[in-house]
C-alpha cells in the first residue's frame, strides 16, 4: 500500500488539475464524502493525453461501482479532459484508507466512522467500541450486522437512544 | 497453463454465482427483517467475487468473452460448480449450514490465496477474506442458535447435517486444472485445507450440540458439468432475461 494518501502525491499542474476535478465527485450512497476523502480514487496519472483515473470497489460485491466510475468520468470530461477509467483490484481497499478529513465528515453525517486496523482480525471481531456519532456516548449495542448498505451495519446508543449506522471495519 | 488458469477460475467463479443466486432467493422470504437484509448483502459479495472471477477467467480466455457470457450464456452441463452450492435452501437450517460450510472452507482459501504469485488473485483474496470470516460468524451463531434451541429447530439442524455433509467432500477435490494452478502458486492447493475447515466446524458444532457424521460416499460431480436436477431450475430464472432478450446490456 502506498504510504501517502492520494490527495497527498505530488503531480505535476494537469494531472493536478485532472485530480481536482475527479476528486470532488460524491459517494453515490454517502454523499457527505467524496472519492478522495474515502479512499477509492487511488491515482490520477496523465498518460498519452488522457486522464486516467484508477478506482478501486470499496465491497466486492459494492452495486456503486459503476455509477462511481462514470461520475468521475464525466467530472473529468466536463473539466475538458479526454478520460478513462481504470479498475484496479489489488492491493484490496480497506477502511484504513478513508482520510481524517473523511472520517470526521462521516461522524457529523451521522454516520459512526470505522476504528483503524483493518488487518487485524481483532478489529473485525473483537469487542471495539463504537462511539455513538450524536452524543458521543461509548454506551453503544449493534442492533445488526447489515445495515442500510452493505459496508455499513447497525448500532443504537443506549444514552440517546438514537439508531446510527456504523461503517463496519474491513 | 492459461487453459487450466481459465477453468480453475470458473470452477471458483461458479460456486461464488450460483450460491449468490440461491442465497437471493431470501430476498423478502427472511424470517425477520435483519436477515432480509442480511441475506442480499451475503448473496452481493458472492455474486461480486464471481465477477472479478469472470472477468479475469475472459482476460485469460483471451476469446473476449465478459462476465456476462460467462455467467448467462452457457449450457447446464459447462458450469463447474461444486453441488454443495446449488442444494435448494429448504428451511433455515439448511441454507445456514450451506453457508457455513461453504465460507469455512473459501475463509482459509482465500487467506491462502493472499500469497497467490497472480497479482490479480492477491486481489480478489484481499477483499473476499474479510466477507468470508463475515459469513462465517454470521452463519456459525444461525448453527448455534438452532442446534442448542427449540426441540423442533434443533431437529431441523440435525436433519440438514445429514442432508448436506456428503457434499462437502467436493469442495477439498483437485481438479486437474486445479493441480496445475496449484503447481504455479497462482491458486491454493484445496486437500491443504482440510484442517483448518474442520477445526472452524467442530468448534461451532460443540457450542451447537451436533455431530459431524462420517459419509461414507461423498457426492461429487459437478465440477465435470453433472449436476443435480434443481440446477435446471436456477438456471432457467438466472440465464432468463439473457435467453428472451440475447445480447441485451443495461
Amino acid at each position: 500500500m502506498d504510504q501517502l494518501h492520494p490527495s497527498d502525491k505530488p503531480r505535476d499542474a494537469i494531472a493536478q488539475k485532472a485530480w481536482d476535478a475527479a476528486s470532488v465527485v460524491p459517494d453515490p450512497e454517502v454523499p457527505c464524502v467524496n472519492v478522495a476523502e474515502l479512499g477509492i480514487l487511488r491515482d490520477v496519472k496523465m498518460i498519452d493525453g488522457k486522464a486516467v483515473a484508477y478506482v478501486t470497489p470499496t465491497y466486492t460485491g459494492c452495486p456503486a461501482v459503476l455509477a462511481i466510475e462514470l461520475a468521475i468520468e464525466v467530472a473529468l470530461r466536463e473539466a475538458g479532459f479526454d478520460a478513462k477509467i481504470e479498475r484496479v483490484i489489488s492491493p484490496a481497499w480497506t477502511t484504513d484508507w478513508i482520510s481524517d478529513v473523511g472520517r470526521e465528515k462521516l461522524r457529523a453525517y451521522g454516520i459512526a466512522p470505522p476504528v483503524n486496523g483493518s488487518n487485524s482480525k481483532l478489529a473485525l471481531f473483537g469487542e471495539t467500541i463504537v462511539a455513538c456519532p450524536q452524543c458521543g456516548s461509548e454506551h453503544t449495542e449493534k442492533l445488526s450486522e447489515f445495515g442500510s448498505t452493505a459496508c455499513k451495519a447497525q448500532y443504537r446508543c443506549k444514552d440517546c437512544l438514537e439508531p446510527f449506522d456504523y461503517f463496519k471495519c474491513i | 497453463m492459461s487453459n487450466a488458469l481459465f477453468n480453475a477460475l470458473l470452477e471458483l467463479g461458479d460456486d461464488h454465482l450460483i450460491l449468490g443466486h440461491r442465497v437471493s432467493e431470501w430476498c423478502g422470504h427472511a424470517p425477520l427483517l435483519e436477515e432480509d437484509l442480511a441475506m442480499p448483502n451475503m448473496a452481493l459479495d458472492n455474486i461480486g467475487a464471481s465477477r472479478n472471477l469472470y472477468t479475469y477467467a475472459g482476460e485469460v480466455e483471451g476469446k473476449g468473452r465478459d462476465e456476462d457470457q460467462l455467467a448467462y450464456l452457457r449450457m447446464d452441463r459447462e458450469y463447474k460448480n461444486c453441488l454443495l452450492v446449488e442444494r435448494p435452501n429448504e428451511d433455515f437450517a439448511h441454507t445456514m449450514l450451506r453457508q457455513l460450510y461453504f465460507a469455512a472452507f473459501m475463509e482459509p482459501y482465500w487467506q491462502a490465496a493472499l500469497s497467490s504469485t497472480d497479482e490479480t488473485i492477491r486481489g480478489i483474496a484481499g477483499k473476499a477474506v474479510k466477507e468470508m470470516a463475515y459469513h462465517i460468524r454470521h452463519a456459525g451463531e444461525w448453527v448455534i442458535r438452532l442446534g442448542d434451541g427449540t426441540t423442533e429447530s434443533a431437529e431441523r439442524m440435525k436433519a440438514a447435517v445429514v442432508e448436506m455433509t456428503p457434499y462437502v467432500e467436493e469442495l477439498f477435490v483437485m481438479s486437474d486444472d486445479a493441480k496445475a494452478c496449484a503447481e504455479q502458486g497462482i491458486l491454493p492447493d484445496r486437500e491443504a485445507l482440510r484442517t483448518q475447515w474442520g477445526q472452524t466446524i467442530s468448534n461451532i458444532f460443540d457450542q451447537a450440540l451436533l455431530e459431524l457424521p462420517d459419509v461414507k460416499f461423498p457426492q461429487l460431480g459437478g465440477r465435470i458439468g453433472h449436476h443435480g436436477e434443481e440446477m435446471g431450475f436456477l438456471l432457467a430464472q438466472l440465464q432468463y432475461v439473457q435467453r428472451a432478450y440475447p445480447g441485451m446490456s443495461w
